[in-house]
């Protein structure tokens, strides 16, 4: 009971957070100079005035500033996030076409960079001085340091240019035919660069976090207690040390997956990877004020659900987490 | 221009070999043309939506009634022929007989009078159809569209992405300028060219294929063209290099364009690009303060090293500029220009009455409207210390930013890039007719005004002799580059890069602007 109450009033928080988000990023794109009618002359190569007066008075951005942020919000709340300014679309078609691409994208670099970020973590914290240890720094530091569009093009370069085994850009080779297997394969292919050049990212986090954490765990008693009970070091190191390493692992992944789209969009600009993050970005430079709401809707949502699976994911593997919390 | 167009009657056979000016012989057909896009695109409907990204796709989809080879010469494509009455008044278009739509529906001269009204509400450039006061339609293979005045732009109006044809049974279907929202803009697409939509996702890629029933028998070669949507010029440089595409157009950086013409499978021209006509510029507001003096003006050319832009900064792969026309086009008139000379600069100054006072003469302010073009601004103000001249660069956060400032005038100089779409009616006259003065951006922007060039513009507008025409434009270009308005440094280095499998690369005044039913892929 406890429970539901506790993820009602979160809920109910979540609401109120969604709606701050449009008003507040509508009224700040209200207030920059210059609208999408601006942006969508630029794509034809000049208009005169008549041509914007009628793009504005079609798009409704010739009434008052609350007309329009009334009658937006009063298309949010029936499930109506409007249609996109720039692309003559509805913006939830957009973003749906969008949002596998980028999930995909994220949700593999976040896994591996995870699964191998806690190896390398648990790994190197056995031996804190050993090389093995250093390197695992070195790469942490090496990849949170270097800018992913550098990487990326670094990446292409090698693995697209001179040694040619992966594609340079899209997520699919729309010349190829073939059943389900061969798709698969196919995006699996243009999939490695992109999640290696975001993985890495994560992947400097992740092992540094588990490296630190787990060799305050292998200092503590109770580990102490387990070898003196006589249990191999594996055991202990596997399986009472990294249980209790990993909450603030969990924790920070949590955060990461927040940022699902801002970590996102640099990769996919370099790699013109069809997602989220391109769309977002794209839809900035065009002021198409519609498909940018609808995307931070869309992220606002993500953060949550993010942030529920977090707190899910901590109860799991500590059971002090929840209760009466 | 009449002595051109006047009872050319070409057979569509002869049409079909002259189009391009190539013979087509021994060419291979069929095959998968991988190309590129280098932004997104917003609409496909090229007779709604201008610019080069819809460009590209809407030629290839929709066909218009001309086609223009190297020479800007008008060549039949949906016309097979046509005829400008003597009094320049109407101009009558015969058009091909067996046309039809990607539906099946034969093409007839009411989609062409539809046509001209949809790119009349809808279309950016309305210099293009203004004159055209309506279009009679006496049977169903010949349009007649009846002018006000006589209207020699009107052909280069008729080609390339000008003037697409639309299918009035599919577009008709609401008011007039609700096509530019039409929802088969993008999906379902009925169009008239060579090729017919098969796929259009938003941000990923256009898929178009061979229309079997196109008009001109036997093309197109391709059976199918895939065009990617790559935004990152450097990711785009890679896949030209491995191969992973084979043609695209429209690139403009200058350290890509030189290594990849280090690349020995590439073809890297920066021809093709004649009629879109893209030129640089610093553009100076003449209605405000010391730049409203036209010795300010001087001083300023005199200052700016176009050497220096020419080798520095673009690296070789752009051509001089020095009149607001582009050097490609018949019109262009070469001009003198101003060779760099820091003490004439100097004198104007002092002339002008700006002596140096605390090591300054005056301040400026220099806008620019993306990244690409902030080192010229940067050299601007660099070169303009040297004559005394402190310059703050201001930086817009994005282009509907820098818009605003330029198309209410608050500005004093601005790097700039305008192109000239076909005829100078159309896309040169708006930046120095008096009567379009500050309505948005690429209008006349700068204020200028001067009673002999907007006579001169008017006069060449209705001039239906191409000498008499050049000549106009001529004197046009000398006041132009005397008074600046505008001082023109260099043309935008557009190139396009195509590898050794494409044959018959599209490089006439159009490039990739215009049909690519030629081009063949050897493989």
């Amino acid at each position: 009971m406890q429970v539901l109450q506790s993820f009602a009033i979160r809920a109910g928080y979540a609401v109120i957070l969604l709606v701050a988000v449009l008003v507040l990023n509508f009224s700040m794109m209200h207030l920059a100079p210059g609208d999408v009618a601006d942006t969508i002359s630029q794509s034809m190569g000049g208009a005169d005035q008549e041509l914007l007066d009628q793009i504005r008075a079609d798009y409704g951005l010739d009434q008052p500033f609350y007309i329009q942020l009334g009658r937006y919000i009063g298309g949010v709340l029936q499930f109506d996030l409007g249609f996109s300014f720039f692309y003559n679309q509805p913006v939830t078609e957009l973003i749906l076409q969008r949002l596998p691409a980028t999930l995909l994208l994220v949700i593999t670099a976040q896994l591996l960079a995870l699964f191998i970020g806690v190896i390398m973590g648990v790994v190197s914290a056995r031996k804190p001085n050993g090389i093995l240890s250093h390197f695992v720094t070195f790469l942490a530091l090496f990849g949170y340091a270097a800018p992913v569009f550098w990487t990326g093009i670094l990446l292409l370069i090698a693995f697209s240019l001179k040694v040619q085994w992966f594609p340079v850009a899209g997520m699919q080779d729309v010349t190829i035919e073939g059943g389900f297997w061969a798709h698969f394969v196919d995006v699996a292919r243009h999939m490695v660069l992109p999640v290696i050049t975001l993985g890495s990212l994560f992947l400097a986090l992740y092992s540094r976090l588990a490296r630190a954490t787990m060799m305050e765990t292998l200092g503590s008693d109770f580990v102490r207690t387990a070898k003196a009970k006589g249990l191999s070091t594996n055991q202990v190191v596997y399986k009472h040390a990294l249980k209790n390493s990993l909450s603030p692992v969990i924790t920070l992944a949590g955060l990461q997956f927040s940022a699902v789209i801002s970590g996102a969009v640099l990769v996919e600009a370099v790699f013109s990877w069809p997602g989220l993050g391109t769309l977002a970005f794209q839809s900035i430079i065009a002021r198409d004020t519609p498909t940018i709401l609808g995307i931070l809707f869309f992220s606002a949502l993500v953060v949550i659900v993010g942030n529920l699976l977090t707190d899910l994911a901590l109860r799991l593997v500590d059971p002090r987490v929840g209760g009466k919390g | 221009m009449k002595h051109l167009i006047k009872g050319i009657v070409a057979s569509v056979a002869l049409s079909a070999v002259m189009a391009t000016g190539v013979i087509a012989e021994g060419h291979k057909t069929g095959g998968t043309l991988v190309t590129v896009l280098g932004s997104n695109v917003r609409n496909l409907n090229s007779a709604v939506q201008s610019g080069i990204v819809t460009g590209y796709p809407g030629a290839q989809l929709f066909a218009s009634p001309m086609r223009y080879d190297e020479n800007w010469e008008p060549q039949p494509y949906l016309a097979e022929s046509w005829n400008v009455s003597d009094d320049g008044l109407t101009v009558t278009l015969n058009l091909v007989k067996n046309a039809k739509f990607h539906d099946g529906a034969p093409i007839t001269s009411e989609d062409i009078a539809f046509s001209v009204d949809v790119i009349k509400a809808n279309h950016p450039f309305k210099s293009m159809f203004a004159p055209v006061e309506s279009v009679d339609t006496p049977d169903a293979h010949t349009a007649v569209l009846n002018l006000s005045k006589p209207h020699p732009a009107l052909m280069l109006a008729m080609s390339g992405q000008l003037m697409s044809i639309l299918p009035k049974h599919i577009y008709g279907d609401g008011e007039i300028t609700d096509v530019k929202t039409h929802p088969r803009n993008n999906e379902n697409v009925v169009g008239s060219g060579p090729f017919k939509l098969v796929e259009f996702k938003n941000g990923e890629h256009v898929i178009l294929e061979r229309f079997d029933d196109f008009f001109i028998e036997g093309r197109p070669y391709l059976d199918r063209i895939v065009m990617r949507i790559i935004t990152d010029p450097a990711a785009r440089a890679i896949a030209y290099e491995n191969g992973e595409i084979h043609m695209g157009a429209f690139e403009s950086l200058p350290r890509i364009i030189n290594r990849l013409k280090k690349v020995d499978s590439l073809t890297v021209t920066p021809d093709g690009y004649g009629a879109i006509g893209p030129i640089d510029w610093l553009a100076m507001n003449t209605a405000k303060g010391p730049l409203s003096d036209v010795r300010v003006r001087k001083a300023i050319a005199y200052a700016v090293d176009k050497n220096f832009i020419h080798k520095a900064l673009m690296q070789g792969t752009a051509a001089d500029s020095t009149s607001g026309i582009h050097p490609d086009s018949p019109f262009y008139a070469a001009q003198e220009g101003y060779d760099v000379d820091l003490e004439k600069s100097a004198a104007l100054l002092d002339e002008a009455g700006f002596p140096v006072k605390d090591g300054s003469r005056m301040s400026l302010t220099i806008d620019f409207g993306w990244p690409g073009v902030k080192p010229q601004v940067e050299y601007v103000k660099a070169a303009l210390k040297k004559v005394n001249i402190d310059v703050e660069v201001r930086a817009s956060a994005d282009f509907p930013t820098w818009a605003k400032k330029m198309g209410t005038g608050d500005f004093d100089m601005s790097w700039d890039t305008v192109f000239n779409w076909g005829d100078p009616v159309i896309g040169v006259h708006r930046t120095y007719d008096s009567t379009n003065i500050l309505k948005g951006v690429w209008s006349n922007t700068q204020s200028y005004s001067n009673a002999r060039v907007d006579e001169l513009m008017a006069m060449a507008a209705v001039e239906t002799d191409v000498e008499k025409r050049k000549a106009l434009y001529a004197e046009f270009q000398e006041i132009i580059a005397d008074e600046l308005p505008v001082y023109h440094t260099n043309t935008l280095p557009y190139h396009t890069v195509f590898n050794d499998k494409v044959k018959n690369a599209p490089m006439g005044i159009w490039g990739t602007s215009t049909p690519i039913d030629t081009v063949w892929l050897d493989e």
